[in-house]
């Protein structure tokens, strides 16, 4: 077991008055697959780019392969990096793209050909070496991108966005084919992306991040099951938050008295390790619970209410519930079964829901 | 390298635009500062009076000659201008709005072509055509619209305007077809949805929005034109000749390089003044709310 | 629209009038620059081959209008570069600063180096002054060429030739440089043509070897030498079209290679 291949410690960035990073620790693993997530403006773009050496750091420390970056500029570091505009210089073909960063390594002709048509047959463009680059499209251009920084077998590739500028198929296609081609190869990939779904999809981990900070750091389903902050639970998927309250605290986990769903055991990982007695905020995800149909028999906890909004999305259909004594509504999606009828807004419905799924998250401010 | 890298984006910046402003700073400032100190010197013969002096400006203001000058100069350029926008708008309107968009490069490449082509030569053939004998009067007269020859088309004011309004041409029709390319056609047609007719929205639209283009059409044609030197001596004739010409005779043939620099000062800042006027009087004359 | 189309057209024959008469005087055979015309000659055009003074004018005046374009778009992608890379303090002003020869009456452009040069430094007039001048003029056309060009390039290309290992020199020989090259190559021709043809700074800072517009200026005084003028006039027009053309070309490379649309026109 070798140490992190990048780690950061303590990152600070500011440009003048604005603190863009405030403190950024992050341990990443060989062969990992690490995606940056987060609302736009939250410094991910920052981060990989003070990896890739294009920004300095205002305060803390980058290593790579344990080998401190201070002062070492971008052309000397062992970082790749695929640029949200792709970057495909336009003046060149494919080929002479892709063989770029090849100009100073002592391979003969021959072979630097060759390596670039293995390159280029890796991202699926085998052939395509002769063309122009400005005629290429967005996706191609994309894989070329891609094909001229894994030519170089950089210790880590670093991805700003790759795909947000491809239509949603294409998007869809290249998320698979990104995440078979960094197993393929074994490099660690960093991706910033600002699509949770995306960082489910492709990730062995995700940093969430929020202002600067690391609000969160799991692999996606430990972040989507146990989200520690009300942010990273609202970021991630949907996430149903209820005031409640502490009523005992053991080592086998807390009890809890939920607004509309009553008293509930959570489990230690399910809530902060330092949980205390009194009021704070309950979080439960919308396919954790179902909307009961008339008959439907359950031993899982149930509560009555009234359906406020009715969302159909064809696959699925998303339930807005008001519980009885509560103001709020709740989110519970439902598949939409053959024979499994659809509820009209306004219709008195029994709910029930899993109670082991609630997670607590203290009492952090909403 | 690590040098390189580290220097702040500031230091770059400075480093990078230093040539440029420096040889700016040198060949542009300091000669114009030097002129201003001259124009408060005198000068007898070839040897140079340092000691301060307001004579030049004195004399300059109240010899009616050179008054009338830099005042005939004004108007001169003034008419010039509002001819030339005037003939160079409906242009621009043309080109951005009637021509399909894979022709306007062509449109826009034929106006500029005669602007690139000696300014002498061209100044010189208005006096071919606008003459006694020239090629206008010729044709008209051959063509029985006028029986003799016109004389109040050259050696005067008007052949001064016409000239120059075809030498500054593209330096209009430039601007105002910039200013007519970026407006947003979905705004025309958001006033013809409200229901503007195609003049009013011509009006209420197009127009304000191409102010800019506008401003900059008379700004651009109006300063250089003030101080226009080959314009006045080709087809000027006396009562044509403005200040730059005068200001050409005191350096270059009477050797009164302070007074020529008094001249040289307040025909910059009558063209300063007469820039801040048209720039904020129209600016808020487009802008007023009605 | 026909009114605007037939408008644009009378337009286009007011701009062309003057050139158009150009040929119609350098092939007559007549010294009278009038109509009637007198017949077909090329005499005027082999005048121009048995005037040395003329030749001497010529040369003067390319050796200027080459030095001077070379300066000003050197100059001008300093500026260019500053502007589209950089944020520093006072940025629009100094920028605009370096415009400002643009909107400055030439009259005073000369007579402001010619005070500098002759009165303060007693520098004796020669073609090097005309170059302090025309360098000076043609700096911010070169900027405005330049600017689009430097625009158009898209900072992350520069950054990726970095990050694939080549080092800024080599970043900006293999990557910026290329790409605006045909920006470069425009700034070139049109800072050459402003030089060649420009006539009032010249006339101001002229020492003993006259420019061409200086030696033309003066041949227009004289009536017998005027059929050759409009002899070289039309080599001049002939030759500015030709340049002109290559310089659009130039041009249209450079935004089809950055993938721009085509917004039309220099400056
Ligand atoms: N050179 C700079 N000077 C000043 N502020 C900057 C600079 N670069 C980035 N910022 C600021 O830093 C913050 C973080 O920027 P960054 O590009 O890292 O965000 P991001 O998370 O990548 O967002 P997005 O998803 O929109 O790309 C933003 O508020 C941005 O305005
Ligand atoms: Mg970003």
């Amino acid at each position: 077991m070798t140490g992190p291949i990048i780690k950061l410690d303590g990152v600070h960035k500011s440009y003048g008055e604005v603190d863009v990073l405030k403190g950024i620790d992050l341990d990443i693993a060989e062969g990992e697959f690490l995606t940056l997530l987060g609302p736009s403006g939250c410094g991910k773009t920052t981060l990989l780019r003070i990896i890739a050496g294009f920004e300095e750091v205002t305060d803390g420390v980058c290593l790579i392969s344990g080998r401190d970056m201070a002062g070492v500029p971008a052309n000397k570091r062992p970082t790749n990096m695929v640029f949200q505009s792709y970057a495909v210089f336009p003046h060149l073909t494919v080929a002479q793209n892709v063989a770029f960063g090849l100009r100073r390594s002592k391979l003969g002709k021959a072979e630097k050909a060759a390596k670039v048509e293995e390159a280029l047959g890796m991202v699926g463009l085998g052939g395509y070496g002769a063309r122009a680059a400005h005629a290429l499209s967005g996706g191609q251009r994309q894989r070329v991108a891609l094909a001229r920084a894994l030519i170089l077998e950089p210790t880590v590739l670093l991805l700003d966005e790759p795909l947000s500028a491809l239509d949603r198929k294409l998007r869809e296609q290249m998320q698979s084919e990104l995440r078979r081609l960094q197993r393929q190869v074994g490099i660690t990939f960093i991706l910033v992306t600002h699509d949770q779904e995306e960082a489910l999809i492709m990730s062995d981990r995700i940093a969430v991040m929020f202002g600067g900070r690391i609000a969160q750091l799991a692999p996606p389903q430990e972040l989507y099951r146990r989200p520690r902050t009300l942010d990273v639970a609202r970021f991630i998927g949907v996430m149903n938050v209820l005031p409640g309250e502490v009523k005992e605290k053991g080592p086998a986990g807390i009890e809890v008295r939920v607004d509309g769903l009553g008293r509930a055991r959570i489990e230690p990982e399910q809530a902060p390790s330092g949980a205390r007695i009194g009021t704070g905020w309950a979080g439960i995800r919308p396919e954790t619970m179902s909307v009961l149909f008339a008959g439907e028999q359950t031993d899982r906890s149930v509560a009555e209410g009234e359906v406020a909004e009715v969302t159909y999305y064809g696959d699925m259909t998303y339930y807005d519930v008001i519980l009885d004594g509560t103001d709020r509504p709740l989110t519970i999606s439902m598949k939409n079964l053959i024979g499994r009828e659809v509820l009209e807004r306004g219709a008195r419905t029994r709910v029930s829901w899993d109670a082991r799924s609630i997670v607590w998250f203290g009492e952090e401010a909403v | 390298m690590a040098f390189w890298q580290s220097r702040s984006e500031t230091t770059k910046g400075y480093a990078t635009v230093a040539p440029p402003l420096l040889y700016a700073f040198f060949l542009l400032a300091v000669p114009l500062g030097a002129v201003l100190v001259l124009s408060f010197w005198s000068q007898e013969f070839q040897t140079i009076d340092r000691t301060f002096t307001l004579a030049n400006y004195r004399e300059a203001l109240s010899d009616p000659l050179y008054r009338l000058l830099l005042w005939r100069s004004v108007k001169i350029a003034g008419a010039t201008t509002i001819v030339t926008v005037l003939l160079a708008f409906p242009i621009a309107y043309f080109v951005s709005f009637h021509v399909p968009p894979h022709k306007k490069s062509l449109w826009i490449f034929l106006i500029t072509i005669p602007f690139w082509t000696s300014y002498l030569i061209r100044v010189f053939l208005w006096k071919v055509i606008l003459g006694y004998g020239g090629v206008l009067n010729s044709a008209l007269m051959g063509l029985g619209v006028i029986d003799e020859p016109m004389t109040f088309l050259l050696y005067n004011a008007n052949s001064v305007v016409i000239t120059l309004a075809h030498a500054f041409a593209p330096f209009a029709i430039l601007p105002i077809f910039v200013s007519l390319e970026k407006i947003d056609r979905s705004l025309l047609e958001a006033s013809r949805d409200l229901g503007e007719s195609t003049a009013m929205t011509f009006l209420r639209v197009t127009l304000p929005l191409a102010a800019p283009g506008v401003i900059a059409a008379i700004l651009i044609v109006f300063i250089p034109t003030v101080g226009d030197y080959v314009t006045p001596r080709l087809v000027g004739g006396p009562d044509g000749t403005m200040i730059a010409n005068m200001i050409q005779v005191q350096f270059l043939q009477l050797s009164n390089a302070p007074l020529g620099s008094a001249l040289a000062v307040l025909a910059m800042l009558t063209v300063t003044v007469v820039a801040l006027i048209v720039s904020l009087g129209i600016g808020r004359l487009v802008r007023a709310p009605k | 629209m026909r009114g605007l189309k037939l408008y644009a057209i009378g337009y286009l024959i007011f701009l062309y009038a003057p050139i158009a008469l150009l040929p119609l005087f350098a092939f007559n055979d007549g010294t009278v620059i009038a109509f009637p015309l007198q017949g077909f000659t090329w005499k005027w055009f082999a005048g121009l081959a048995t005037t040395p003074a003329l030749h001497d004018a010529v040369i003067n005046s390319l050796l200027i209008a080459v030095t001077s374009a070379i300066l000003a778009t050197l100059l001008g992608i300093c500026a260019a570069r500053a502007n589209a890379r950089y944020r520093f303090p006072f940025k629009t002003g100094i920028l605009g600063f370096i415009m400002v020869p643009l909107v400055l009456p030439e009259i005073i452009v000369g007579v402001s180096l010619l005070v500098v040069i002759a009165n303060i430094f007693s520098m004796r007039l020669s073609l090097w002054t005309v170059v302090l001048g025309h360098t000076l003029i043609c700096m911010p056309f070169a900027i405005a060429i330049l600017n689009s060009a430097f625009d158009n390039l898209d900072a992350s290309l520069e950054e990726a030739a970095v990050d694939l290992g080549e080092t800024p020199w080599n970043t900006f020989r293999l990557v910026t440089l290329p790409l605006v090259m045909p920006g470069i190559v425009s700034s070139l021709l049109i800072s050459f043509t402003i030089s060649l043809d420009e006539f009032i700074i010249a006339f101001f800072l002229t020492g003993a070897e006259p420019t061409m517009p200086v030696y033309i200026w003066a041949q227009l005084r004289f009536p017998q030498s005027l059929p050759i003028i409009m002899a070289l006039g039309t080599i001049l027009v002939a030759l500015s079209i030709v340049l002109l053309t290559v310089a659009e070309i130039f041009r249209r490379r450079g935004l089809a290679r950055a993938g721009v649309r085509d917004t039309g026109g220099f400056l």
